[in-house]
């Protein structure tokens, strides 16, 4: 999802003028700060790959012979948002729409269960919630993450199918389990990138670089 | 019909009936008994091994299966046969129509762009050796080191072909990527629409758009009909049937690279976007279930690679890993792909502990399991580059172990 849109986007959740939150969305993971992906850094190796501009130089000059060829055809708007369907850490992305716990709990039920067990305590496949490691509440570094994976991937038997508001509402139920929402709690575009995540300061970026250090 | 024509039916007869049992029980293909008699069948369309070998990739048993792995001990010199290439699918196979195939470049580039995989195919193109390796390649081995492992059970999701393809570079100077885009999202259209953030600078070195797998169309399996190639990165950010490309200034934390692909460190941080594959090796022979017949001379095999470039060295031990020789490295030694390395061995019925270890060309040693347990720690899910060993008994079995 095109990085201007967000940027209007968070500048209409923002302003003065916005609606304020209802109640029920103002939760106990009521943000703390603006919610930024700032905290992870670029440094160390990652200089390598992601500060692009002498690979990218290299790049252009080893090619320079070459015409540009005009293959392809200009994508339209229409063409592009029929699949632009990843949501960033800052909502970019996010479409309109809302989802609450108690509507998830009842779609956990029917769609998820089977897999990722009652309470997401995990089946044959990943615990969402619980005890144990890797879990969205102790290992998950945004809650975006959540809308995203579900959306594009989930239910396994039909993927891509559930409409927004079910979406919003499972990752409102799963953020529950993981008491990061309290049961009357809802979610939408614009609370959702404000749920600070316990692990959202977990990481680091790759910092090995061959050589004799063994990382 | 001539007695001789009788025959060879009688024969061929014999030989499909023969073909037919080999998946059912131990009887064997037919020949015959003196192939310089007998003409054989006429040449066809396709072709196929012969009855005797019968390579497999090994489905692993989670239920759905989500990976097979290359059956390493097979193998000879450094490719890999197309249909034996590992497999790792997070929603199984999807089955594209090439003429229906579309891939889009947006984000932040001048003119967001549309390409039918012709219009991919008409671009100067490249073809590379690459391995290509899942970042959980001897996972299973590590945490679970049983003696009747087999290479292809240990390091089976490592594969290498010639792959061919239009460079990303050429892509994106053709789209007008903008200087400020430093990351772009690759996405595939499998079920699980699949998404890693990949930094541009990949882009700009030595990643490609690949169509073409060691001389033909891509395997439905390995991306078909074209999929991104990272050479030397974690195999999960090489998205097979790759739809969309967005550039983007900052990576978008998918989950696939946040809650999968990270690995916990002693301390509590999380290593994420470890994409370069550490240098490693492994003996493919003399392994398990292997049993070295009789005394003398054997000819110790195996592959070794690394995600930074070229291999410069593999030293073989016999003794556990105390001491070290250096073993022959077969050309070409490339970068970014299996080097095949060799060394004779007069094996004396002495028990022998035999050991590989890689060095790559940044000088990086494949460490031992301590070494590596020790920076990665006991919770490390991803990158088991420690060093793999092999338990000879004086009766010539082999047996897996780790030193």
């Amino acid at each position: 999802m095109s990085r201007v849109f967000g940027l209007l986007l968070f500048a209409c959740a923002c302003s003065p003028g916005a609606p304020a939150s209802t109640p029920e969305v103002a939760s106990a993971a009521a943000p703390k700060s603006e919610p930024s992906t700032e905290s992870v850094d670029l440094h160390g190796e990652w200089r390598r790959w992601a500060e692009t501009r002498e690979l990218r130089a290299e790049a252009l000059a080893r090619l320079e012979s070459l015409p540009r060829f005009g293959f392809g055809r200009r994508a339209t708007a229409e063409e592009i948002s029929a699949i632009d369907i990843d949501v960033m850490p800052d909502g970019t992305g996010l479409p309109e729409g809302r989802g609450t716990v108690e509507r998830g709990r009842a779609l956990y039920k029917n769609q998820c269960v089977q897999c990722h067990g009652a309470d997401g305590r995990g089946a044959d496949y990943d615990a969402l919630a619980g005890e144990g490691a890797y879990t969205v509440g102790n290992f998950w570094p945004y809650a975006t993450i959540l809308y995203d994976y579900i959306y594009r991937a989930m239910p396994q038997a039909v993927p891509g199918s559930l409409p927004p508001d079910d979406v919003y509402s499972l990752t409102a139920f799963v953020l529950h389990l993981n008491e990061l929402l309290p049961a009357d709690g809802a979610l939408d575009r614009e609370s959702l990138p404000r749920i600070e995540m316990p692990a959202r300061d977990g990481f680091i970026y790759d910092d090995r670089a061959g050589g004799s250090e063994l990382k | 019909m001539s007695e001789v024509s009788k025959k060879r039916r009688a024969l061929l007869a014999g030989m499909a009936g023969g073909l037919g049992a080999i998946g059912a029980g131990d009887s064997r293909p037919l020949a015959p008994d003196d192939p310089t008699k007998l003409q054989g069948p006429p040449p066809t369309e396709v072709g196929e091994r012969s009855p005797f070998e019968r390579p497999r990739r090994t489905v692993m048993k989670n239920e759905p299966a989500s990976s097979s792995r290359t059956p390493l001990q097979d193998l000879t010199g450094i490719i890999t046969p197309s249909d034996l290439h590992f497999e790792r699918h997070h929603a199984g196979v999807p089955r594209i129509d090439p003429e229906r195939y579309t891939l889009l470049i947006h984000g932040l580039v001048e003119r967001p762009t549309i390409f039918t995989l012709a219009d991919l195919k008409r671009f100067p193109s490249v073809s590379r050796l690459y391995f290509l390796e899942c970042s959980g390649n001897g996972g299973e081995a590590l945490r679970d080191p049983k003696g009747d492992l087999t290479p292809q059970e240990i390091d089976g999701l490592t594969s290498v072909s010639e792959w061919t393809g239009v460079p990303l570079a050429l892509l994106f100077r053709e789209v007008g990527a903008l200087p400020d885009a430093r990351w772009f999202l690759a996405e595939g259209s499998d079920a699980a629409v699949m998404t890693r953030s990949v930094p541009m600078g990949k882009a700009w070195d030595d990643a490609m758009i690949a169509y073409a797998q060691n001389g033909e169309a891509l395997r439905p399996e390995t991306g078909y009909p074209a999929r991104l190639l990272l050479p030397g990165w974690e195999g999960n950010a090489n998205v097979k049937w790759i739809r969309r490309l967005e550039l983007a200034e900052r990576p978008f934390f998918t989950r696939e690279e946040t809650a999968k692909y990270t690995d916990p460190l002693p301390g509590g941080k999380t290593r994420m976007f470890s994409f370069e594959m550490d240098a490693k090796s492994i003996i493919t022979f003399p392994a398990y279930p292997t049993k070295l017949a009789s005394r003398g001379h054997w000819e110790v095999t195996g592959i070794a690679w690394s995600g930074r470039g070229r291999i410069t060295r593999v030293e073989l031990s016999v003794d556990g890993g105390r001491s070290f020789t250096d073993a022959e490295l077969q050309e070409p030694v490339l970068p970014k792909c299996h080097t095949r390395f060799r060394k004779l061995w007069n094996w004396q019925g002495e028990p022998a502990t035999l050991v590989s270890r890689a060095t790559d060309e940044t000088g990086y040693v494949q460490p031992t399991r301590e070494d590596f347990l020790a920076v990665r720690g006991a919770d490390t899910r991803y990158h088991f580059n420690h060093l793999r060993a092999w338990k000879v008994r004086g009766d010539g079995s082999v047996e897996f172990a780790l030193v």
